[in-house]
C-alpha cells in the first residue's frame, strides 16, 4: 500500500477517529465520577470538591465528543447522515444529557440559579449514567448491526430523495433491544465509575474521598468485568460483517472479529496490554500503599492509558481488516465500509495533512493539564477560591 | 420498499427547519458575547500584566466571571447545532458531507482544544500558574473561540456560495476539488470579517451597558469609567468596521445571491439606477404579491444608492423577484436564464444521474458516457429539478426585508452610542448624563436583536436552499415522522429557555454584586 493512498487514507481516518473514540471512553471519567457524586460526596462540601475536581476536566471530554462527531463527519460521512439521521432518538438522549452537563458545573453554585444546587448535581448524575450507557449501546451496533437501508439511487426520485433511512419506527431506540448492546453500554458505565474513582483518588487530596472512592472503585471493578467479559466472549464467538474489497459484496463471516482480533499482532498486543494496564491500575490503587503509608495515585494514568489502548484495539477490529464496521440487520448490502463510506481522496488527503496538528494540540493540553494539576484540590482551596464551582 | 413512501411529510420539513432554527438562535444568544467579552478581558488582563495593580486584576476577574457563565450555554447549544447536521438534515451530510464536514472537523481539532484547554486555565489558573502564563490563556481563549468562529463561517458560507466542489455521479455526491477555494472563498472572508467583528459590537454594548448600571446606582465608579473607556474604544471601533465590512457583504449578497438581496429590499422589479429602500409598509405577517405590486406601499427611498450598494456603479442593474424568475440580462451582457429553463436544466440533470445509475449497474460505458455527458451540461442547475412552483424559490420577503433595517438601524445606533460615551468620558463627565446611561443599558437587548436579525437576513434569505441554487430544504432532510421532530423541537425550547433564564438570572446576580465582591 502506497503512503497517501486512497486504501492508506481510509484507514488511517478509520485509526484517528478510533483514537478519537478512544480518548473520549477514557475522558469519560467525568460522567463516571459525577456518577458517583453522591455515593463518594457524603456532605456538601465533599460533593463541591468532586464537582471543582471533574469540573477542570469536563470541557476536553465534551470536546473529544464534538470532534469525534466532526472527524467521522468530515471522513465517513455516510455514517454521519445513516446514524444520526436514522438513530434519532438514540443520539438525541445522548445530546440532550450532555446539554444537561454542559451548564450544571457553571450554574449549581451560582447565587440566582433558580433550580438550586442539587437540581444540577443531579443532571451531572443523569449524564454520568445516561451519556457512556447510550454511547457505549451505539458503539456496540458497530458490532451487532442496526437497522437501516441505504440505496443512494433515491436521490432521483423526487417524491422520496432520502438516501439513508431507517427501516422502523423507533428511529436507534430498537438498539436497546439488543442484550449485548446493553451489556456493552453497561461496561462502558461501570468502566467509566471506576476511571471516575481513580481520578479521584488522585486529582483530590482529602482522604475521606480517597476511602470513599476505593471502596466504589472494587465494586464497580467486579460489575465492570463481569459485563466486559461476557461481551468480549460473545464478540470473538459471533458472526462478523466481512466484505470484499474488489467487489465490495458484504457477507457473513464465521468469528470475523476473533480473526481481526488474532489475526494482528499489532490489534492483540494493544488490546492484551490494555487490559493489564487497567486491572493494573486498578490493584495497584485497591492494595499498594506509598512510602507515606497512602494509597497509589497513578492508577488512572495505568487505567486511562490501557483504556485507550483497548478501546482502540476494539474499534480498529471493528473498522480494518475488510469489516463492515456499520452493519445493517435489514439489508445487508447497505452496511457501511470504511471503502464505500468515507470522504472523496482528496478531502481525506487534506485532512490527513491538517492532523498534523494533533500532536501540537495534545502536547499543549499535557503542557496545561500539568500545570493546572500540580496542587490537588483539598477542602482549603475550594473554601478560599471565589473562581471554584 | 424506500418507494412505498409516495411522498415527504412537509411538516416534518417545517419542524425540521424550526428546530435547526431554534438552536441557531439560541447559539447565536451566547456566542457574540464569549468573542467580544474575550477582547475586552484580554485587554483588561494586559493592562494588569503590563501595569501591576490590583485594580485591573479584579476588572479582568469580573468580566471573565461573567464570561464564565455565558461559555458554557454557547458550548451546550453548539453541540446540538453540529449533530442535528446528522439528525435532521442526513441527506445533506452524505451529499455534501465531504466538503462540509472538512471544515467543522478542522473546528474541533484546530479551534475546540485550544478554547477548552485554556479557558480553564483562565477560570481556575490565577494562583496556579504565572501572570504571563496566565495572560496567554486569556487570549488564547478568545484566539481559540474565534478561529472557531472562523470555520463554523467558512463552512456556513459554503452553503451560501458553494465553491471548490464537483458533483461525483459514482458516489452521488458533491465532491472538494479546492480547499484553497471553500476555505478562502470572498463569501467566506466578507461573512468571517463582518460577523467577528460584529461580536465586538455586541460585547462592547454589554460591557458598556453594565457600566452604566453601575454609575445609575453610584456603585463602583472608577472601575465603570475605566471598563467603559475600553468597551466605548473597543465599541466605536467594531462598529465603524462593521458598517464598512457590511458593505462589502451587501455588494457579494448581490453579485452572488440576487434573490436574497431583493427580498432584503423588498424589491420585486429591478432595473438599473436603483434606490435603496429606507423603509416602506410591507406587510410583516403576509408575503406580497410580488407578481402584480409594482413596489412596496409607502416607499421612502434613496435615489440610485442600491444600484451603487449592489454593484459599485449608481447606475448598475439590480434584478427583483419577478427579474430572478423570468430571467434577465446583467451589466455585462450575460444572461441570466428563467426559472422555467432552469428547472428544466435541473430535470435533465436528475434524469441523467439516474440513467448513469442504471448503465452503471448494467456496465453499460456508452450509456454512462451520454449521462455523464448531460450531466455535465446542466449539474449548475441540479437542484432547481426538485422545485416545481416559482414561489417556492422566493424566501419569506416581510423577515427579510425588516430583519436587515433592524440589523442597519441597530449598527448606526451604536456608533452614536459609543461616540457619545467616549465624548462623556474624555470631554464631559460621564457620572452625570441619566439618559445615556439608560440608553446605554436599553441597548444591551437590542444588541442581541440586531445580532440576531444579522443571522435572520443570512438564513432566510438564502431559502428555499440548503445550499445555494444546489439543494433545496425538502431534498436534504432525515427520513423522520413529524411527532419525533416536533418533540424534540419542545424539549430543546423548554431546556434551552430554562437555562437561558437561569443565566440571565445568575448574570444579573453577579452584576448586582459588582467587582468588589470577590475581595
Amino acid at each position: 500500500m502506497h503512503i497517501m493512498s486512497y486504501e492508506f487514507l481510509q484507514q488511517y481516518w478509520w485509526f484517528l477517529v478510533s483514537l478519537l473514540g478512544a480518548l473520549l471512553v477514557f475522558l469519560m471519567f467525568v460522567q463516571g465520577g459525577n456518577s458517583l457524586l453522591f455515593q463518594i460526596g457524603k456532605t456538601e462540601e465533599e460533593r463541591r470538591m468532586l464537582v471543582n475536581s471533574t469540573g477542570r476536566k469536563w470541557e476536553f471530554t465534551f470536546t473529544t465528543l464534538v470532534t469525534f462527531g466532526g472527524a467521522f463527519f468530515a471522513s465517513f460521512p455516510l455514517f454521519y447522515s445513516t446514524s444520526f439521521g436514522g438513530a434519532y432518538w438514540l443520539w438525541m438522549i445522548i445530546l440532550f444529557s450532555f446539554v444537561l452537563q454542559a451548564v450544571s458545573y457553571e450554574f449549581q453554585n451560582k447565587l440566582g440559579n433558580l433550580l438550586g444546587t442539587r437540581t444540577f448535581q443531579v443532571f451531572l448524575v443523569i449524564n454520568g449514567i445516561v451519556g457512556p450507557l447510550l454511547l457505549g449501546g451505539a458503539v456496540a451496533t458497530f458490532f451487532d448491526g442496526s437497522n437501516f437501508i441505504v440505496q443512494k439511487e433515491n436521490i432521483a426520485n423526487e417524491f422520496q430523495p432520502i438516501i439513508s433511512q431507517w427501516a422502523n419506527r423507533s428511529h436507534g431506540l430498537d438498539a436497546l433491544l439488543d442484550i449485548w448492546n446493553i451489556v456493552f453500554g453497561l461496561a462502558v458505565v461501570f468502566l467509566s465509575r471506576i476511571l471516575g474513582a481513580l481520578y479521584y483518588i488522585n486529582n483530590v487530596n482529602d482522604d475521606i474521598i480517597c476511602q470513599h472512592s476505593q471502596k466504589r472503585l472494587l465494586v464497580n471493578t467486579i460489575y465492570f468485568l463481569v459485563f466486559f467479559l461476557m461481551f468480549v466472549f460473545h464478540l470473538l464467538m459471533k458472526d462478523g460483517y466481512a466484505y470484499d474489497s474488489t467487489t465490495g459484496e458484504i457477507y457473513m463471516e464465521p468469528n470475523k472479529y476473533f480473526h481481526n482480533m488474532f489475526g494482528s499482532f499489532t490489534v492483540l498486543a494493544l488490546f492484551l496490554v490494555g487490559v493489564v494496564m487497567v486491572v493494573n491500575g486498578i490493584t495497584f490503587t485497591l492494595w499498594l500503599k506509598q512510602k507515606d503509608g497512602k494509597p497509589f495515585t497513578k492508577g488512572i494514568w495505568l487505567a486511562g492509558i490501557g483504556t485507550v489502548m483497548t478501546v482502540l484495539a476494539l474499534l480498529l477490529c471493528a473498522g480494518l481488516f475488510n469489516t463492515a464496521y456499520y452493519p445493517s440487520n435489514v439489508d445487508l448490502q447497505s452496511s457501511l465500509t470504511i471503502e464505500n463510506s468515507c470522504s472523496s481522496e482528496f478531502t481525506l488527503r487534506t485532512m490527513a495533512y491538517v492532523s498534523i496538528l494533533i500532536p501540537f494540540v495534545l502536547a499543549y493540553i499535557v503542557y496545561a493539564w500539568r500545570a493546572m494539576d500540580k496542587k490537588k484540590i483539598d477542602r482549603q482551596e475550594i473554601a478560599g477560591d471565589e473562581e471554584a464551582y | 420498499m424506500t418507494n412505498l413512501l409516495l411522498d415527504l411529510d412537509t411538516s416534518m420539513i417545517n419542524w425540521a427547519r424550526a428546530q435547526f432554527a431554534l438552536t441557531a438562535i439560541y447559539h447565536w444568544l451566547f456566542v457574540p458575547l464569549t468573542l467580544g467579552l474575550a477582547v475586552i478581558m484580554g485587554i483588561m488582563e494586559t493592562c494588569y500584566y503590563r501595569t501591576g495593580k490590583e485594580f485591573w486584576k479584579d476588572t479582568a476577574k469580573f468580566w471573565q466571571r461573567l464570561f464564565g457563565v455565558n461559555f458554557a450555554m454557547g458550548i451546550a447549544t453548539g453541540i446540538i447545532l453540529e449533530f442535528e447536521f446528522g439528525t435532521n438534515w442526513s441527506n445533506y451530510s452524505w451529499l455534501v458531507g465531504d466538503v462540509f464536514g472538512a471544515p467543522l472537523a478542522i473546528e474541533g481539532i484546530v479551534a475546540f482544544f485550544m478554547e477548552s484547554t485554556f479557558v480553564a486555565v483562565m477560570f481556575f489558573g490565577w494562583n496556579k500558574v504565572s501572570k504571563g502564563f496566565h495572560l496567554a490563556s486569556t487570549w488564547l481563549t478568545g484566539l481559540g473561540a474565534t478561529i472557531s468562529a472562523w470555520w463554523i463561517l467558512v463552512a456556513n458560507s459554503w452553503m451560501q456560495y458553494p465553491v471548490g466542489q464537483e458533483f461525483n455521479p459514482d458516489t452521488v455526491r458533491n465532491e472538494m476539488t479546492s480547499f484553497a477555494d471553500v476555505a478562502l472563498s470572498p463569501v467566506a472572508i466578507d461573512k468571517f470579517v463582518h460577523t467577528a467583528i460584529s461580536t465586538w459590537v455586541v460585547g462592547a454594548v454589554f460591557c458598556v451597558g453594565v457600566c452604566c448600571w453601575y454609575l445609575l446606582k453610584r456603585r463602583h465608579v472608577e472601575f465603570a469609567k475605566a471598563s467603559m473607556k475600553i468597551g466605548a474604544i473597543v465599541g466605536l471601533t467594531a462598529s465603524l468596521l462593521a458598517a464598512i465590512s457590511g458593505d462589502h457583504s451587501a455588494y457579494t449578497v448581490g453579485q452572488t445571491q440576487p434573490m436574497k438581496l431583493a427580498a432584503m429590499e423588498a424589491l420585486y422589479n429591478g432595473g438599473t439606477d436603483q434606490s435603496l429602500t429606507v423603509i416602506s409598509a410591507v406587510n410583516p405577517f403576509k408575503q406580497p404579491d410580488y407578481e402584480n405590486e409594482e413596489e412596496a406601499p409607502f416607499r421612502i427611498a434613496v435615489p440610485y444608492a442600491l444600484s451603487f450598494l449592489a454593484t459599485h456603479d449608481l447606475h448598475g442593474f439590480v434584478p427583483g423577484v419577478n427579474d430572478i424568475i423570468n430571467g434577465y440580462t446583467k451589466d455585462d451582457g450575460t444572461v441570466e436564464m428563467s426559472l422555467k429553463e432552469k428547472i428544466e436544466r435541473g430535470q435533465k440533470a436528475i434524469i441523467a444521474l439516474q440513467q448513469f445509475r442504471e448503465a452503471k449497474k448494467k456496465g453499460d460505458s456508452a450509456a454512462m458516457d451520454a449521462a455523464r455527458s448531460v450531466m455535465a451540461e446542466n449539474m449548475k442547475y441540479f437542484g432547481y429539478g426538485y422545485v416545481k412552483e416559482s414561489e417556492q424559490i422566493v424566501p419569506y420577503i416581510p423577515v427579510c426585508f425588516y430583519a436587515f433595517r433592524v440589523m442597519v438601524g441597530g449598527g448606526c445606533l451604536f456608533i452614536l452610542l459609543f461616540a457619545l460615551i467616549l465624548f462623556f468620558l474624555y470631554k464631559k463627565d460621564i457620572t452625570k448624563p441619566k439618559w445615556l446611561h439608560w440608553l446605554a443599558l436599553a441597548c444591551i437587548p437590542i444588541a442581541y436583536i440586531v445580532s440576531e436579525s444579522g443571522w435572520l437576513v443570512a438564513e432566510f434569505g438564502r431559502q428555499p436552499w440548503t445550499i445555494q441554487d444546489m439543494l433545496p430544504t425538502w431534498v436534504g432532510v432525515s427520513d423522520l415522522q413529524t411527532e419525533s421532530v416536533m418533540i424534540t423541537f419542545f424539549l430543546f425550547l423548554i431546556l434551552f429557555t430554562t437555562m437561558l433564564a437561569v443565566e440571565i438570572s445568575i448574570l444579573c446576580k453577579q452584576i448586582k454584586k459588582g467587582p468588589e465582591g470577590e475581595k
